[in-house]
């Protein structure tokens, strides 16, 4: 990606009149025009608003006002985060034709710093996924191979950087949703602590697990998002009270203590770990001191995910019920109109975790999985804690391999799950962690390194991404 | 194998869950899903089985109680825009079919 089509240099441009926002603008949406038929990134293209927006940051400049640090940058957002008056979908039927009445909280923040958003992408169904093929409108392609998925769930918000329709896009990561199909696309991808990103506005998936984060070409343009995105927000009790985490790009890795963690490396495939191990070493070039860490508690957490992630998810999608929003399918009495209606609205995927989940709820088995689980979260979080005793930052792969094809998984629902296996540790303990670019796999695809930090670390994690991208280049 | 040693999930159980979650489901579905759904927790037996007493649960990764704002009016969402994405409304209200039991 040059840097020319970086969100920080075309903010520049803007706010220095070298470039007009409503030509930015143009250029994004005539590429969305010539190259989305086949990737299947956006679900909604809000062409007039995307116009009417660049032409209001152009005034803005013209009249000697400054538009804010995303100034004409176009961007795209995951189909989950709500946008007044716009579709917001979920890729689900049941949200088909819902204009939400206000916009998420980080949508707000964006128009506020200048950004032109340009429409809603691909995803999941409500984010339940890990290659968008669960989307019931279409599915999302690689625009590193077409015949590869995107990864998920934000597969259409990696995939829409990646092709270059836009430099910046927001997706969400409930248990590597924004990481995993980052480092399958080749895009930075960043999931904050939680707490530190509003999810004001973000239809719920899992709450104690989802958080909001940006898919971007850099890593300067990762931090400049987290800065506008983040910081407490009063209509989020979740929220952390504290200001957005200011990024520190420049402090370089010098003296910093990584430890290259065996459970996200052991498991995964030769040409991935290899090109993890590279990048350790990419860090200790940098002047960090890696050593070998082991973590055992993070190989209970896939499990302990897949108990609580659709524990969370079916009392939250309790909500389709057919009344206030989205589809109603007609029966006799309430009842039934809530069934005809869930069972015609949600796809496969959303049942099978809504069951799943309802069971790990129900009388008898609530203490052997849905308690168990959180207990497993107490002893995944000490774990860390003790690690980050002995480093100040983890690294590991984000994925156990490179973008898998199209169809490969989708009748093999536990095949789907593995891949989430090195990212949902940092959600479970509500950690930031980031995946950058670092190379290719033996099929020339792209890995990602990952690297984790504790909460509230992002400066930290971000100076040693931004010391990773620069040895990938 | 099963869970924690626990018995196998079966059929019927997974038409109850579906009851519960107000899902109606074919048969083919119900024993995709029994098929499906048991593997998902054969997979997490190891994690069943762990001797966690005494470890206290994590519900939420931060340490919130608790968490209150001045209770001052404001501004909320405009009701028509709101009425506008429901399926169907009468009079200003949410319009829902007969709920069983209850007087018209």
């Amino acid at each position: 990606m040059t840097s020319g089509r970086s969100a920080a240099a075309l903010a520049a441009a803007v706010r220095a009149q070298e470039r007009r926002a409503a030509d930015v603008v143009e250029e994004a949406l005539a590429a969305i025009t010539a190259g989305d038929g086949e990737l299947g990134a956006f679900l909604h293209v809000a062409a007039e608003e995307a116009r009417a927006a660049a032409e209001a940051v152009d005034r803005a400049v013209a009249d000697g006002r400054d538009p804010g640090p995303l100034a004409g940058v176009p961007v795209a957002l995951k189909d989950n985060l709500c946008t007044r008056g716009m579709p917001t979908t979920c890729a689900s039927r049941i949200l088909d034709g819902w204009r939400p009445p206000y916009d998420a909280t980080v949508v707000t923040r964006l128009r506020a710093a200048g950004a032109v958003i340009v429409g809603k992408t691909n995803m999941d169904e409500f984010a339940m996924g890990s290659s968008t093929e669960n989307s019931a409108i279409r599915p999302t392609r690689n625009p590193r191979d077409s015949s590869r998925v995107p990864g998920g769930s934000s597969g259409g918000s990696a995939a829409a950087v990646a092709a270059g329709f836009v430099p910046v896009a927001l997706g969400s990561d409930t248990g590597g949703s924004i990481r995993q199909p980052a480092a399958f696309c080749g895009t930075v991808g960043l999931k904050p602590t939680y707490g530190a990103v509003s999810r004001y506005g973000l239809v719920a998936f899992a709450s104690s697990l989802d958080q909001i984060g940006p898919l971007t070409a850099t890593v300067a343009d990762a931090a400049t998002m987290l800065e506008v995105i983040g910081g407490h927000d009063p209509a989020d009790s979740t929220s952390i009270d504290r200001p957005a985490p200011r990024p520190a790009l420049d402090a370089g890795a010098d003296g910093l203590r990584v430890g290259l963690c065996r459970e996200l490396v052991d498991g995964v495939a030769a040409d991935v770990a290899r090109q993890v191990r590279a990048a350790a070493d990419a860090l200790a070039a940098a002047g960090a001191r890696v050593e070998e860490v082991s973590i055992p508690e993070l190989g209970w957490c896939l499990s302990a995910y897949y108990l609580l992630a659709p524990a969370e998810a079916s009392s939250n999608l309790a909500r389709y019920d057919g009344v206030r929003y989205g589809l109603r399918k007609d029966g006799d009495d309430v009842a039934a109109m809530n069934v005809a209606t869930r069972t015609a609205g949600f796809g496969p995927e959303v049942k099978r975790r809504i069951m799943l989940g309802t069971y790990a709820l129900s009388a008898g088995y609530y203490d052997a999985y849905y308690a168990q689980g959180q207990k497993v979260r107490t002893r995944v979080i000490e774990a860390f804690d003790r690690a980050y005793r002995g480093v100040d930052l983890l690294l590991g792969a984000t994925t156990p391999s490179t973008a898998f094809r199209l169809g490969e998984r989708v009748d093999d629902p536990l095949a789907m799950y593995l891949s989430d296996v090195c990212t949902v540790p940092s959600n479970l303990a509500g950690h930031p962690a980031i995946s950058v670019p670092f190379g290719t796999g033996d099929d020339g695809l792209p890995v990602g390194a990952q690297l984790l930090a504790p909460a509230l670390e992002e400066p930290r994690l971000l100076a040693a991404a931004a010391v990773l991208e620069a040895a990938a280049r | 194998m099963s869970s924690g040693g626990r018995p196998p999930l079966s059929r019927d159980e997974v038409a109850h869950v579906a009851v519960l979650a107000r899902l109606a489901l074919t048969d083919e579905e119900l024993d995709r899903f029994t098929r499906q759904l048991a593997q998902v927790l054969d997979h997490a037996a190891d994690v069943a089985a762990l001797d966690l007493g005494g470890v206290v649960p994590t519900a939420h990764p931060l340490p919130l109680a608790n968490v209150l704002r001045p209770d001052e009016p404001a501004p909320c969402l405009d009701r028509d825009e709101v009425l506008g994405a429901a399926p169907v409304v009468e009079d200003g209200r949410f319009r829902v079919p007969r709920i069983v039991g209850e007087a018209p």
